[in-house]
């Protein structure tokens, strides 16, 4: 019998609980929905998944993703290109759900779920299994707006943090965050950097102390040796555009490298 | 009941608004204090008009256009010179105005999109003023579209930045600056070109084109003893439309039209009438009517005016139409290029084609009135930009 889960912010906070209890860190890959075909996508949910992603982060093709760099920027556009639409990648997902254990995060800009309805768009989020939201373009001053129809689906709404942040803001922000706090690693958009600043460590050691849920870092994370470096000093990493470069080339065992570096608490 | 808009938080009733990435938050927040204090500070004004009248030429005048009121028989009609500032048009108000902010902050570099060239050449001009670091992102259509002023971009010491991404126009000419703002967010401020992205820009790029209204109002009271009884604005992103009227607001007896582009009409898919066709929507940060699909996703704007070319409108526009206090109408390619036509050969003046828009619809709505009330037309900016297109649509013509 397979397990039957209810999924939102519980089912994330219980994975990741779990994780963490057993002396790992978290690894978060990031991939666009649609891009590459459905069938691709869902393959990759489930390869994903069995690699050991903690969760999955399920990017939402949008026309103008302005906190994007190229990389994602182009996988967004052949999703759209391909006629990839929110309703689809709710059904594909709901069709499929059952195969995949790691929780899954949806990573959209505003408009969008805007557009779609925001009460109806939470519900059916709900009932698509999934279990968490990042919504880049929308700043905690503004969460008002979407903040009851998550909660009335418990569904968990992700901070972003950045290293602009104002300490005052910082802890703020990190309080008010669910499932995980999203930790913004450069100044800059998504996308490979070759290095880090060297005051990061500092910085996670005191969002760390703010936060009551894991903290995450992400933007830039490219190589085994980043989610090293990166997962000493946050609860984990999540990885973006390289994990779609990887998936384009096929190159799955980097992608294994990838989430084997992560190594333990 | 007096108008007070928008909100501390940015809203203009449900549109404007902060939805940008986390990144930004501190940078508009930071903008929107600086701007406080500047608006109050007297050096800051008194420098600020000094380089308005001596460097940007204004005021400018309010024409008595004479041989266009005779040809249309209506209203007395008046042209706002907006086009005979510096750098041809209204964008050098605004800015004027964010450069010298910018140089208060201690931020030595600027960024800034453009569309059709005007706003690049204006944040490019000031930029040399005030020695200030200047990258524009260009769409690379725009760039093909508008060699020339890509060339007095840099002329003026400006590095331009052509964007290939998405459509390669303003929209992501826009996106690509703020990626850039996000990755220079210490040193670097960003000149919005029109009233458009989060809070404070709509708010801060009316108040300085607000000049523009507030010329107008005395000097037609000078020359008519009484305010105007009808005001015209071409809108793309809306910051000439907004500067003239915002003055205007609280006297209920103007009326007030916003003129979008209908392209080659609103019943097909190449327009740019976003408060027409649009829908409420959130794009570079701000809740505002915009052109989209049913998923969300923006459309592409079309409309032979570069400067018109965008499938956003301001944030105070949305209210102003949800509101009713202004009226927006539509109006084609064609009709543009005729008033283009028309204001060369009966007033000597060459107009740019954003500023035809709002000359076709004037003509109409003085037609309507009476002789002895009168209308005013901001023309934001002239046409020499346009004389290469124009001359192409007419040959094509042929």
């Amino acid at each position: 019998m397979p397990t039957v889960h209810t999924h939102g912010k519980e089912y994330l906070d219980t994975i990741f609980h779990n994780h963490l209890k057993q002396n790992k860190k978290l690894f978060v890959p990031y991939i666009m929905a649609g891009d590459g075909g459905m069938d691709q996508f869902i393959e990759n949910l489930q390869f994903l998944d069995q690699a050991g992603a903690s969760a999955i982060e399920v990017g939402i093709p949008f026309s103008d993703p302005v906190a994007d760099g190229p990389t994602i920027q182009e996988a967004g556009k052949r999703a759209l290109e391909d006629n990839v639409t929110l309703p689809a990648i709710l059904a594909i997902i709901k069709e499929h759900r059952s195969t995949i254990q790691a929780p899954i995060i949806f990573m959209s800009y505003l408009n969008p779920i805007l557009q779609y309805g925001l009460d109806i768009f939470m519900k059916d989020a709900k009932d698509a299994g999934i279990d968490g939201f990042i919504i880049p373009d929308l700043p905690f001053e503004q969460q008002s707006l979407i903040q009851p129809h998550l909660d009335e689906n418990e569904l968990a709404l992700i901070q972003i943090v950045s290293l602009t942040s104002s300490t005052q803001r910082l802890q703020t922000i990190a309080e008010a965050s669910q499932g995980f706090l999203y930790a913004v690693t450069v100044n800059g958009i998504t996308g490979s950097r070759d290095t880090f600043e060297s005051t990061l460590e500092q910085h996670f050691a005191q969002l760390k102390k703010y936060s009551n849920v894991p903290v995450l870092a992400g933007f830039g994370i490219s190589t085994p040796e980043h989610v090293k470096q990166l997962s000493q000093y946050a609860d984990g990493t999540v990885v973006g555009s390289k994990i779609i470069e990887l998936l384009q080339t096929k190159d799955f065992q980097s992608i294994k490298e990838l989430i084997q570096a992560k190594g333990e608490v | 009941m007096t108008y007070e808009q928008p909100t501390k938080q940015g809203q203009f009733g449900v549109y404007g608004g902060q939805y940008v990435p986390e990144t930004l938050m501190e940078a508009v927040n930071e903008l929107e204090q600086a701007y406080e204090e500047a608006k109050n500070d007297d050096a800051f004004n008194k420098e600020l008009n000094h380089l308005l009248s001596t460097f940007v030429g204004r005021s400018t005048p309010l024409y008595f256009a004479k041989n266009l009121t005779e040809k249309v028989g209506g209203a007395k009609i008046y042209l706002k010179r907006e086009d005979l500032n510096h750098t041809g048009a209204h964008k050098i108000n605004n800015t004027t105005g964010q450069a010298l902010l910018a140089a208060k902050m201690g931020k030595r570099k600027v960024v800034a999109e453009t569309g059709a060239g005007q706003h690049g050449v204006a944040t490019a001009t000031v930029c040399s003023l005030l020695d200030l670091e200047c990258v524009i992102f260009m769409g690379a259509e725009d760039m093909r579209r508008q060699k020339l002023n890509v060339f007095r971009m840099e002329l003026l010491g400006a590095k331009v930045i052509g964007v290939e991404q998405g459509t390669a126009t303003l929209k992501d000419a826009v996106n690509e600056a703020l990626r850039y703002w996000v990755s220079n967010i210490e040193d670097t401020h960003y000149i919005m070109g029109s009233v458009l992205g989060p809070h404070p820009f709509p708010v801060m790029v009316r108040d300085f084109q607000s000049v523009i209204g507030t010329e107008t109002k005395e000097q037609h009271i000078e020359l008519e003893g009484s305010l105007p009884d009808a005001v015209v604005a071409c809108v793309g992103g809306g910051s000439n439309a907004m500067g003239m009227f915002y003055p205007f607001i609280n006297d209920t007896d103007v009326k007030l039209y916003g003129v979008e582009a209908a392209g080659d009409g609103i019943e097909t898919k190449q327009h740019a009438a976003t408060l027409t066709k649009g829908t409420a929507g959130v794009l570079h940060g701000s809740m505002m009517y915009v052109l989209q699909d049913a998923f969300g996703q923006i459309q592409g704007a079309h409309s032979i005016s570069a400067g018109l070319d965008y499938p956003g409108v301001g944030p105070e526009h949305s209210y102003l139409k949800d509101i009713e206090r202004v009226t927006y109408r539509a109006v084609t390619n064609e009709e543009a290029l005729d008033a283009f036509q028309q204001l060369a050969k009966l007033e000597g003046i060459i107009p740019a084609l954003e500023s035809s828009h709002a000359v076709v619809e004037a003509m109409k709505i003085a037609e309507t009135m009476e002789e002895e009330q009168s209308l005013v037309i901001c023309l934001s900016g002239r046409g020499d930009k346009d004389v290469e297109t124009v001359r192409d649509h007419l040959k094509k013509e042929e």
